[in-house]
């Protein structure tokens, strides 16, 4: 079973520039969330603080009951063993082939024997289709690859918490649908807590339970998926319908005038906020036994998908 | 770099910090055996070559200042014991160091930082390791290591060297050369020069290492970190320098 993330009042800067205030946040146990951001609104700091390799400024983060952010580095060490944390280009050790990667941890930290360790790197690397590539270099294989080997290291320790920084950047639309029935798979497999950081509009939409919005140095909102599907907030939906048109401008932000005139251009034709069709949630494969969480997510798509039927 | 005061003060701080988190980790089980065998071999491997073809000239060079002061003098006689004892005691550890710190310390560096950047730190940390132990000590081990026995092989290298240029280039006696060698050169000096040796090789680890760790901005930041742990280190070992041979002179009775 997955553990909770409570996340409050963290504020993060370096120096002068405050990269984040304030933010609070629950990760329920067990779920999948996504963390959205336009670039440079500190996502990946954000990710980083929660497993501690960075301090913030205020407030803390309670993980199994323990505020990583006053442990001390020995107990952090400790606390960090709960975590798989899936890094933006996998992070793999430059010198190890892939195969030691993914055993390094157990290696590490466990008296496995060496067939037992076998086993285990074995089954992740067919888990992530990476069969055949054991002896390969992190430097001879595609980014698509090393993101792929980088989950199944994080894997292999069992984690309570996985976090993937930018899981789908720099990967073709078809290896992202994959990646995306991947982490859902796994999500119904292993029941840990699940935190994306992404940009990547069409996975936020289909993948979590939650949804959190970064912006303009504060957490604009957080909350299940549909709530912020159906949302009024101007950010929010310009971010989850990929508009120029709102208050994210290309250099971070726009003038409030400018935003109220593109607003109105808007909203003039378009159908009245709440009546647009949920994206359907991505379920988890056939051949993939359901936990309870995952048999009530699919009988309720299940039904509304029955419902939108009717009402066509 | 910023140029505050407050950050130089604070990079030496962090810089000190961590060299005492090297020594404090130093004694953790695991020992990371084959990380510094590995590493150890890397250094020697990338040092031994330069250090010797280094030190014949550096021998020669003082046997030939030292060949024509004593002439100058006239005190031939001794042109053998000042030469073994400038080898000995101030260039061997020195050009050990230079090289631990100009070949070891930079691809030390180098290695590291190209991890920090690519990630490769923080993903070991999230993993529960901690890179100071993993890393860092067995790195720091090793060019301590190789700079004592790369000491030795400078030694040699540059006695023989100035052998060879006073006793036949210079025309010197070759008996009273070798019979003068222990006038005033004597078992402490060895030792003196291997314990520096020793320091200048953990100073040229640490440095390195802290340097790589601290890495950011890309590859540009690595290079960066390369340089500026060549300048720290080169700066550190003279000072360093400076004090132990204070110290040793004040300790160790000196002969004649």
């Amino acid at each position: 079973m997955g553990v909770e993330i409570c996340v409050e009042g963290l504020t993060k800067s370096f120096g002068q520039q405050v990269i984040w205030q304030d933010v609070s946040l629950t990760l329920p146990a067990g779920e999948v969330s996504v963390m959205l951001g336009p670039s440079g609104t500190g996502k990946s700091v954000f990710l980083k603080t929660l497993v501690g390799l960075l301090k913030p400024e205020r407030g803390s983060v309670r993980i199994a009951g323990r505020d990583i952010t006053k442990l001390r580095e020995h107990d952090l060490y400790e606390v960090r063993k709960l975590f798989g944390v899936l890094f933006q280009d996998g992070a793999l050790f430059g010198s190890m082939s892939l195969y030691d990667n993914i055993a390094f941890p157990l290696r590490e930290h466990t008296r496995k024997p060496e067939s037992e360790i076998r086993r285990i790197v074995l089954e992740k690397m067919d888990m992530v289709g990476l069969i055949g590539a054991e002896e390969k270099l992190p430097g001879e294989i595609s980014g698509g690859m090393r993101k792929r080997a980088g989950l199944a290291r994080a894997l292999v320790l069992d984690p309570e918490i996985i976090l993937f920084d930018e899981p789908d950047s720099g990967l073709d639309p078809v290896r992202v649908a994959y990646l995306n029935q991947l982490i859902v798979d796994l999500n119904a497999q292993i029941d840990a807590t699940f935190l994306i950081v992404t940009h990547d509009i069409a996975s936020a939409r289909q993948v979590p339970d939650n949804i959190g919005l970064l912006f303009r140095r504060e957490l604009v909102m957080f909350g299940p998926r549909e709530k912020l599907l159906t949302s009024d907030e101007p950010v929010v939906r310009q971010f989850l319908n990929g508009r120029m048109q709102g208050p994210i401008g290309m250099a971070e932000e726009k003038d409030a005038a400018q935003v109220e005139q593109e607003l109105a251009q808007l909203d003039a034709p378009t159908k009245a906020p709440g009546s647009q069709a949920l994206t359907p949630r991505l379920l988890p494969g056939p051949g993939i036994s359901r936990p309870p969480r995952w048999q009530a997510i699919a009988s309720r798509e299940a039904e509304s998908h029955r419902k939108e039927v009717a009402d066509a | 770099m910023s140029l505050s005061p407050t950050g130089a003060l604070r990079q030496s701080g962090n810089l000190f910090a961590m060299a005492l988190d090297v020594v404090r980790t130093m004694p953790r089980r695991p020992f990371q055996a084959r990380e510094f065998i590995q590493q150890a071999w890397f250094v020697a491997s990338v040092t031994i070559l330069p250090t010797a073809l280094v030190s014949i000239p550096f021998g020669a060079v003082i046997a030939l200042q030292i060949g024509s002061l004593t002439r100058q003098l006239g005190a031939q006689s001794f042109s053998g014991a000042a030469s073994v004892l400038a080898v000995l005691r101030e260039a061997s550890p020195i050009v050990t160091a230079l090289l631990i710190a100009g070949a070891g310390g930079t691809a030390i560096c180098a290695d590291l930082g190209a991890r920090k950047i690519r990630d490769e730190i923080d993903a070991m940390q999230v993993l529960g390791i901690d890179p100071i132990h993993r890393l860092v000590v067995p790195r720091v081990l090793a060019s301590m290591v190789v700079a004592v026995l790369l000491n030795g092989l400078v030694s040699v290298v540059g006695v023989a060297g100035g052998y060879f240029f006073n006793v036949i280039l210079q025309n010197g006696t070759p008996g009273a050369y070798l019979a003068s060698f222990t006038t005033l050169a004597q078992l402490s000096d060895l030792w003196a020069a291997e314990i520096k040796a020793l320091v200048f090789g953990a100073i040229a680890g640490i440095v390195a290492s802290y340097k790589g760790l601290t890495a950011k901005g890309g590859p540009k930041g690595v290079g960066d970190a390369v340089n500026q742990s060549v300048v720290i280190t080169f700066m550190l070992l003279f000072v360093t320098n400076f004090v132990m041979t204070a110290v040793y002179f004040q300790v160790v009775p000196q002969r004649g």
